[in-house]
């Protein structure tokens, strides 16, 4: 619970901070959300993609 | 927290009314028991003329396709078919060759410029020493005159003739059409390009060729007057792929499929991300929606009929 009312103290409580915090992991969360989505493409479409036929040259 | 993870999982159970119950109780408000016998005559003819009536004009208009003796290609497994799976880039490398040296001899591509080329099929080097083959008129210079120059990544393929009306004076009155958007353009796509280029055959007892036109079933009709243009070994890849026939359609048909759809890897790119941000959105939406209807699902109301 101690960590609970911190947490809403320190950033729930205002609404100034709640969207900091907001926009603070709406940068983490897409950044890691498009690598993953990327490295599943990657992954799938594993030497077909032009990256791959570069490499070759 | 732990509660509320426990009613996610409880998952079906969570505020779950039985449907049986439900359904007697919509049944015993339903009016229909006290229709007449003629009304439900009548409501059960118009229903039956009404479902003839459908499934008669879905049988005639499927004997009218059925009469249209139009050979469809075969679906092939091409290799970007399937939800995420991205264009062979190499084979539309080797397409681009196809093209270049067999198709643009009577085909223009207007819609596509070298620059389209870079981080598809070539770099920017290759591209721009692609571009540089050709000449292009440029003009008018300070003296109002129109000039040569070579070609620059800004430029688009160039085309065979200077107009419709040439190309068809050069091929028999039939005007080779323009391939940018060929495979969205014709029915089967790039099954359709593929079947075509390698479906020529001699024509049939009883079919007969004007001057200058050749069968091949997939065409609509049968008479085309492309000739066959892909054969073994008619041009050497870069990459030393073996160029036979199937090959070299297979490749072009993916060159064909990629100027079409220029957007198909970013498009497949953003499925994935669309399926996951979606799949997240359809739980949360799901479990606020069971939030949100608790009141309403666990409310009981009492019906006294005034004595």
């Amino acid at each position: 619970m101690a960590l609970n009312s911190t947490l809403y103290n320190a950033i729930f409580k205002r609404t100034s901070t709640f969207v900091l915090l907001a926009m603070a992991s709406t940068f983490f969360f897409e950044r890691t959300f498009d690598l993953s989505a990327e490295s599943i493409f990657r992954s799938v479409n594993q030497g077909k993609l032009y990256e791959d036929i570069k490499k070759e040259e | 927290m732990a509660a509320t993870v426990g009613r996610i999982c409880a998952g079906a159970g969570l505020l779950k009314t039985s449907n049986g119950a439900v359904f007697n109780q919509i049944n015993a408000f339903s009016t229909t028991r006290e229709w007449s016998k003629g009304r439900r005559m009548v409501l059960a003819t118009v229903g039956a003329l009404a479902g003839g009536a459908g499934a008669l004009m879905f049988a005639l208009d499927q004997s009218v396709k059925a009469s249209d003796l139009e050979l469809h290609p075969p679906k092939n497994p091409w290799s970007h078919s399937g939800l995420i799976n991205s264009l062979d880039h190499s084979s539309v490398r080797r397409g681009y060759e196809v093209y270049k040296q067999v198709c643009a001899a009577c085909h223009s591509m207007k819609y596509i410029a070298y620059r389209n080329l870079i981080g598809v099929s070539h770099t920017e080097d290759e591209a721009k020493a692609e571009a540089a083959e050709m000449m292009v008129t440029d003009g008018p210079d300070e003296a109002g005159n129109m000039f040569q120059r070579p070609g620059k990544l800004s430029d688009y393929f160039p085309n065979p003739y200077a107009n419709e009306e040439a190309a068809r004076a050069a091929n028999n009155g039939a005007f080779p059409p323009d391939l940018s958007y060929i495979v969205s353009a014709r029915h089967g796509g790039e099954d359709y390009i593929f079947s075509l280029l390698t479906g020529y055959c001699d024509a049939p007892a009883g079919i007969v060729l004007r001057e200058g036109q050749y069968y091949n079933p997939y065409f609509p009709g049968g008479a085309i007057s492309m000739a066959q243009a892909l054969y073994n070994e008619v041009l050497e890849y870069e990459d030393g792929t073996p160029a036979t026939a199937s090959q070299l359609a297979k490749d072009v048909a993916t060159f064909l499929k990629w100027t079409a759809e220029p957007e198909h890897d970013d498009r497949k790119r953003m499925l994935i991300k669309a399926a996951g941000m979606f799949s997240f959105l359809l739980v949360v939406t799901y479990y606020l929606k069971r939030h949100k209807w608790t009141n309403i699902k666990t409310r009981k109301i009492e019906f006294k009929p005034r004595k």
